[in-house]
Order: structure tokens, then C-alpha cells, then sequence
């Protein structure tokens, strides 16, 4: 699979957490954009793992702070 | 070279803390009673202190068995004094070893049927030694998102991978170790009782799913140890699977009514961790008349099923009691010794904790970071020698309070 097919089925995942209608481009910050607190990120993540049956541990989570990080990580982790 | 102010200001180490002073300094501007700066002036049993010249009754000590003022505890602690000195002034492994940390060792032993028992010199250290040491680069750690602080703290010191799954949700913790690559190593790490809001968790389905994925179990037994369990051993016990159990953390610094934390495993190489456990070795080991008077404790414990029933009385007529006046409790059902009665904000929180500090009644406040979900709680701790007259004037307490802060 390739890069735009996991960002298109992320960006379906992240809608419903995306509470604040933030547009999502690869530069934008869970933290700081999006505003989101630990409780979120936890659901969020556990929607990610669950939609591309990978585990995205709190160390590789640790290095991922953008979107455009996250859907490289995800790419990579589906090998 | 001057700094300005600006710089000073941008290299400042505590900038970071700005936030959490200005929150203290906004609450504690309303003039309220610091809840995290309460000194017990005088301490009359485990179930009343001297706070701010009056008696308080305590209902937030995790004096579960109300050991700190036996007999049997207090005199086993003066003679160690009197025979060992006030320290060893010595880590474990060298001069820090005497008969008393054997003494320890055997009693904990006996009390969980297990082969072997490490004693550190902190609950905390237990946790942070054990985990960070035998789970390794490579390795993953699969672990409840509600767990202590100590956990984390041994996750974040260790090289393992880190991978938490939602509080008690048995199906999110089998689909992540169904994940994990094949042959790596696998350790779970779960708590018998949760001690923010007392509920316990499924151990017995959760173990089973653990040991189907070749996982080892780690369960912390912090706030069940001495109560919960036909011989008070834990919620492991008390849902028949302890024996799946790989490695049982606890502490003295609850039921057992003093300091310290232990690890007891059936492991064939456990004692290698004597060695290689740095949290374990690169520290004073606890003075002699603490593991007197955890040994003594731990040897009274093994029959207290007496206390036990009190205190299961106690825990109901409270949780009962709270629910019966409009309280919303963590848990629907009482399931532990601790009751936690949440608040609708920090303000009301704390000026409720006020309230009941003037009823003369000392409660935990508990806030994020440690709480789950942005909760603030007001945290009881139940204790076997609470009278069941403290426990109605405790509720009577609650219900005066609630109605001035206007939560119930």
C-alpha cells in the first residue's frame, strides 16, 4: 500500500476526533493544531492500530508530533 | 556577559512549571487551606491525628488494617532499634543486608506461598527496579493506561517497547499482544485494585489472554495486599489465579503500616535480580527497625480474617451510605477500600476537602496527572479499625459538607 491510500484512510479515522474542523495537511501538530490530551491521543491511536492492524508504541509515538509523521510511520510500520 | 530579562526568562529551567503555579496560586488565593501542605501535628491511632489543632478523623491514609499502632508491630520496631541501630548505611548487596531484611523476605514468602521475595527500600523502587530490568530492549511491555505512576516511571527507565491499552478493556489488550512481533518477549503489567477511582480489575480473564500470548504477568497488589482475598494475598487470590501470576509487586508503606516495597516470584532465576536491579542495588536498604515491624505486621496479617470482614463492612456501609445522599462514587458497587467521590471541578473539590477538614474529617484530594480522565476526586480510604459509629459520623460529615459547597 502505498503513502496516499494510508493518508486517505487516516484522514477518515481522524474526522471524528478532528472536533475543532481543523483542515488537515501534513504539518499539522496533534498537540498544538489539534489541541488534543492524552485521553484522545490514546483513542486515537487505538482507532489506528485497529484500522491497519500495526502496534505504534508510545516510544515511536514519542517521535511522531505531525500528521505528515504519523502517516509515514504508519506506512512504514505496514511494511 | 548580562543575560536580559527576556533571555533569563527563555532559559529559565522552571518555565515549564508556570502553568501549575499559577493554577496554585489562583486556588489558594481564595483563601482556601493548601489540601497538599496538611501536617499531622499529633497522630492518636491509625484512625485519628491532630490537624490544625483539632482531632480529625483520618479516611485517607491506605492504613487498610490499621497496623501502625499494634502492640505486637511497635515492639518488635523498638527492640530492632535497640539491637540493630537507626540504619545500615548500606546497600543490599553489601553492607545493607541484616537479619531483619531475611527476616522480611521469609515472612512475605509465607504469606503468598511463593519461592522467592525481593524487599526495596520503596514501593516505587520495587516497580521502577523489577520493570525496567527484566524487560529489556526488544522487548514489550503491555500495560493497563491507568497504572501508578511507578509503572510508567519503570517503563519510561527500561528499553522495552511501551505499548498501553484502555483501562480494563480485556479485547484492546489481547489485539495488541496478538500484534507483537513473533519472538519477542512479553510482560503485562496489570493492578489488582486501581486506586484512584477502587475498582479492581478481571484478573482472571485478563491472565488468561496474557499467558494464551506467552506473556509473563506482573500485578501490582499495592491496595489489596492484607485485605482482599481469603488470606488477604490480593484480587489474584481472591479470583483464584495467583498462581499464573510471574512476578507480585507490593509495598509495607499500606496494610502492612510502615515503608517498603517487595517483589515475590516463583521464577527459577529470580534471585539473579539481587544483582542487576539498580534501583535495588545503588541504594541504602530500609533501617532494621522498618523491616522488624514489616515482618511482625505481615506474620499478624496472615490471620486477620476478622479485620478483613470489618473492614468489607465498612467499605459497604460507607459506599451505601455516600450513594444514599447523592454522592456519585467511582464505582457503582464498593470493590476495595477505597471510595472515591468525584467532583464536579478542582474549586469545588478543594473547597469541599476544605469542608469536611473543618467537619474534622481528612480525606484525600486527588487531580490530574493522577487521576484518569481529568477527574478530581475526593478519595477515602477505609481502615479495619475504623468503629462502625466513625463510619456513620464520617457519612454525616459528607452530608453537612456537601450540602455548604452545594454538590449534593
Amino acid at each position: 500500500m502505498d503513502r496516499a491510500d494510508t493518508s486517505a484512510r487516516i484522514a477518515d479515522l481522524i474526522a471524528p476526533f478532528n472536533k475543532k474542523g481543523i483542515i488537515i495537511t501534513d504539518a499539522v501538530t496533534f498537540a498544538g493544531d489539534l489541541e488534543w490530551d492524552s485521553l484522545t491521543v490514546m483513542d486515537f491511536v487505538a482507532a489506528i492500530e485497529d484500522e491497519f492492524d500495526i502496534i505504534i508504541s508510545m516510544n515511536q509515538q514519542a517521535e511522531i508530533e505531525t500528521y505528515g509523521q504519523l502517516v509515514d510511520a504508519v506506512t512504514r510500520l505496514r511494511g | 556577559m548580562t543575560m536580559t530579562d527576556a533571555e533569563t526568562l527563555a532559559t529559565d529551567l522552571f518555565s515549564k512549571f508556570d502553568p501549575l503555579i499559577e493554577q496554585r496560586r489562583a486556588l489558594l488565593s481564595t483563601g482556601i487551606t493548601d489540601p497538599f501542605n496538611l501536617v499531622m501535628e499529633k497522630v492518636l491511632s491509625p484512625t485519628v491525628a491532630v490537624c490544625n489543632g483539632r482531632e480529625t478523623i483520618l479516611l485517607g491514609t491506605y492504613n487498610y488494617m490499621g497496623m501502625t499502632f499494634d502492640p505486637d508491630v511497635v515492639a518488635a520496631g523498638k527492640l530492632a532499634l535497640d539491637e540493630f541501630g537507626s540504619g545500615t548505611t548500606g546497600s543490599r548487596v553489601l553492607n545493607g543486608t541484616y537479619a531483619g531484611h531475611r527476616a522480611v523476605e521469609d515472612a512475605l514468602r509465607e504469606f503468598y506461598g511463593f519461592d522467592h521475595a525481593m524487599v526495596f527500600s520503596t514501593g516505587y523502587q520495587a516497580n521502577l527496579g523489577i520493570i525496567s530490568t527484566i524487560a529489556g530492549k526488544g522487548d514489550y511491555i503491555v500495560l493497563d493506561i491507568d497504572s501508578h505512576a511507578s509503572i510508567w516511571d519503570g517503563c519510561k527507565m527500561g528499553d522495552a517497547e511501551v505499548v498501553p491499552f484502555k483501562h480494563n478493556d480485556i479485547e484492546a489488550m489481547e489485539k495488541r499482544l496478538r500484534r507483537i512481533p513473533a519472538g519477542a518477549g512479553k510482560l503485562v503489567i496489570l493492578e489488582g485494585v486501581y486506586s484512584m477511582l477502587g475498582d479492581i480489575a478481571p484478573l482472571k480473564e485478563m491472565i488468561a489472554v496474557a499467558k494464551a500470548h506467552g506473556a509473563m504477568v506482573l500485578v501490582d497488589e499495592a491496595h489489596s495486599m492484607g485485605f482482599i482475598g481469603p488470606n488477604g494475598r490480593g484480587v489474584a487470590e481472591d479470583q483464584g489465579v495467583l498462581d499464573q501470576v510471574d512476578f507480585v509487586i507490593g509495598t509495607f508503606s499500606k496494610s502492612v503500616g510502615t515503608v517498603g516495597g517487595f517483589c515475590v516470584s516463583n521464577h527459577p532465576k529470580f534471585e539473579i535480580l539481587r544483582l542487576v536491579c539498580r534501583p535495588y542495588v545503588f541504594t541504602a536498604s530500609l533501617p532494621p527497625s522498618v523491616v522488624h515491624t514489616a515482618a511482625t505486621s505481615i506474620r499478624k496479617l496472615m490471620h486477620a480474617g476478622n479485620k478483613r470482614a470489618h473492614l468489607w463492612e465498612n467499605s459497604l456501609t460507607l459506599h451505601a451510605g455516600l450513594t444514599a445522599r447523592g454522592f456519585t462514587l467511582g464505582t457503582k458497587t464498593p470493590q476495595s477500600a477505597i471510595i472515591s467521590v468525584i467532583m464536579p471541578d478542582l474549586e469545588r473539590g478543594a473547597m469541599m476537602w476544605e469542608a469536611l477538614l473543618h467537619e474534622g474529617l481528612y480525606v484525600n484530594l486527588a487531580r490530574p496527572p493522577a487521576t484518569p480522565a481529568g477527574m478530581t476526586l475526593l478519595r477515602c480510604s477505609l481502615c479495619a479499625e475504623h468503629s462502625a459509629e466513625q463510619v456513620q459520623t464520617i457519612i454525616g460529615m459528607f452530608e453537612r459538607a456537601g450540602a455548604a459547597v452545594g454538590i449534593i
